[in-house]
């Protein structure tokens, strides 16, 4: 009856994510009266769980699981969620975790709600609030089947340590046969990814060209960010793809969002209104941004962002 | 090739979200609705094999009568026949169930769905069809070419790209770098005017009972004011980020 919760790992590593969704299973948890199970795939380590609420850890470890395969892994967890008789499975908002979450609601006829930013407020009938019309707005949803799937929104709920113990069992479930082959990854490593960040420094046409990035870059390596920019700039391939932010770009709930010469269009804005706070450096004091900031700084940007990397830097230093 | 795109007749990007019915309905008054963007990058794809390699691409809806307009619009885009199923769309798995059938009684080799509704945001429609007709799936998709039967799919990673090989049928969820933004089509009067003869056919809905039910909607609380910070006084705003917002 436990509450089963998938926590991912990158290369082994359990991700900050995972420890996020153990904190939303466990309140889940308090509120059914029940444990909480994880599963893991491939993780080296999983001792940091219990920190988190985790009773139990399912440990699977299986060649056969190394690349990602969301069908795959969806009937892994599918065979976890049984063994458990697990009445409600928590996901993360990874890329890799909303692909799996419509698959496993098939495999285990259940009801998904995805973006989900609050522990239930009522376990019966089940009912979650998450973020709809690109954050715009909320809906509070009613899960009404049996077994029910739940996607946290990132840095929604935030990590809540606790006391305990977890107990780990080796599992080995059956693994399906697929035609979906992975030909090639390509993936930055060494830097911080805009769905996992606390923090994104995201540029705009306001820095006049890709050459101008540099500070951009240093100003998110002097906070731990990553970095992203607005759609312009992304058309204009100043930067990839992957890093613009909006509504038909990548969704933003960092901690904090830092907009550098971005002017603010609605399209723009939709996708990081999820973001807790907003600081918006640029010249134009009329920017629609300045509106939906929490922090304003009218001011040049080549002037701004170097004096602002100088005196975080010291900043650091003193901490 | 037969191509099903699942179109969803979303309110434009600027309108205003309101509510009605005592929080329960979304406002219609006055909004103007599109083609869902992320649908819209994967009409303009399948157009692409339309135009490159042969196809027939028939879109499909879940919906009242009131998204006909919107089927319309992707038929002047070039789409060959429209199919709206004739039920509201209450929740993402009823949807998702009503176009699995619209798919298997259409016997399609590509099923290509937006990543996700800029209404709902709820990203489950591809891959719960693509679970309820056991085809292969790959979300998060900005590149896709098919060569028989067989489809290169590159998807987009948490920091990066993949690309995956599967076979046909193939069910996609898709989203900006399917296609540039620049080769989006608009219909043209030649367009409009062929669409008007193309076949629309309403299919009666599949029985479902609804997974989820929507119980109501809130709107955020009104934001205050911005705090501006004067460009030669930055140590005030690190000591807001710090000690007011700690954030950093």
């Amino acid at each position: 009856m436990s509450v089963l919760v998938y926590t991912e790992s990158d290369q082994g590593t359990l991700k900050k994510g995972a420890l996020e969704v153990a904190s939303y299973a466990k309140a889940v948890a308090d509120k059914l009266g029940t444990s909480v199970t994880a599963v893991t795939i491939n993780t080296n380590n999983t001792s940091e769980l219990a920190k988190y609420g985790v009773d139990k850890v399912l440990n699977i470890s299986n060649e056969a699981l190394q690349a990602f395969n969301a069908k795959i892994y969806a009937d892994v967890i599918k065979q976890a969620a049984e063994k458990e008789s697990s009445q409600v499975v928590i996901l993360s908002s990874s890329a890799d975790s909303k692909y799996i979450a419509p698959l496993l609601a098939v495999n285990l006829n259940a009801g998904y709600a995805s973006n989900v930013i609050e522990a239930p407020s009522s376990t019966s009938p089940f009912t979650v609030k998450r973020n709809a019309f690109t954050n715009k707005a909320f809906e509070v949803s009613q899960i009404n089947t049996e077994v029910k799937i739940i996607g946290v929104s990132s840095n929604a709920f935030g990590l809540v340590e606790t006391s305990g113990e977890a107990s780990a069992e080796d599992f080995s479930p059956s693994i399906l046969e697929s035609d979906v082959k992975v030909q090639s990854v390509d993936k930055v490593t060494d830097k911080v990814t805009i769905a996992d960040a606390d923090i994104v420094v995201s540029g705009g046409r306001g820095l006049k060209g890709p050459e101008n990035w540099g500070m951009i870059e240093e100003l998110a390596d002097v906070l731990g960010a990553a970095t992203a920019c607005s759609k312009p700039v992304s058309d204009l391939g100043w930067r990839p793809h992957g890093e613009h932010v909006g509504q038909t770009g990548k969704p933003v709930a960092s901690n904090l969002y830092i907009a550098i010469g971005i002017s603010g269009a609605i399209q723009h804005l939709a996708g990081v209104n999820a973001s807790k706070v907003k600081l918006v450096i640029n010249t134009d004091p009329e920017a629609p941004f300045f509106k939906a900031a929490d922090y304003g700084v009218v001011g040049d940007a080549f002037t701004v962002v170097p004096e602002l990397i100088e005196k975080l830097k010291a900043f650091k230093a003193n901490q | 090739m037969k191509i099903l795109v699942c179109i969803s007749h979303v309110p434009d990007t600027t309108s205003k979200i309101n509510f009605t019915d005592g929080d329960t309905k979304f406002d219609t008054n006055g909004v103007q609705f599109v083609i869902n963007p992320n649908d819209e990058f994967g009409l303009t794809r399948a157009m692409w094999f339309k135009e490159k390699q042969g196809a027939n691409i028939t879109v499909v809806n879940v919906g009242g009568p009131e998204t006909e307009p919107t089927l319309r619009k992707a038929l002047a885009i070039g789409a060959d026949a429209a199919i709206r199923v004739n039920t509201e769309a209450t929740d993402g798995f009823t949807v998702a169930k009503q176009l699995a059938k619209v798919a298997t009684d259409g016997n399609f080799d590509l099923i290509i769905a937006g990543r996700e509704s800029i209404d709902y945001n709820g990203g489950m429609v591809p891959g719960m069809i693509a679970g309820l007709i056991n085809a292969n799936f790959v979300n998060n998709c900005i590149g896709l070419e098919v060569e028989g039967t067989t489809t290169t799919a590159t998807r987009e990673i948490d920091g990066g790209k993949e690309t995956i090989s599967a076979t046909l049928p193939l069910v996609i969820g898709g989203q900006k770098g399917l296609v540039e933004e620049s080769d989006l089509r608009i219909p043209n009067m030649r367009g409009i005017m062929m669409a008007r003869k193309k076949p629309l056919t309403v299919a009666e809905p599949v029985e479902s009972n609804p997974e989820t039910t929507s119980v109501k909607f809130e709107k955020p609380a009104p934001k205050g004011a911005v705090k501006l910070v004067s460009e030669d006084n930055l140590d005030e705003l690190i000591n807001l980020l710090h000690n007011e917002a700690k954030v950093i």
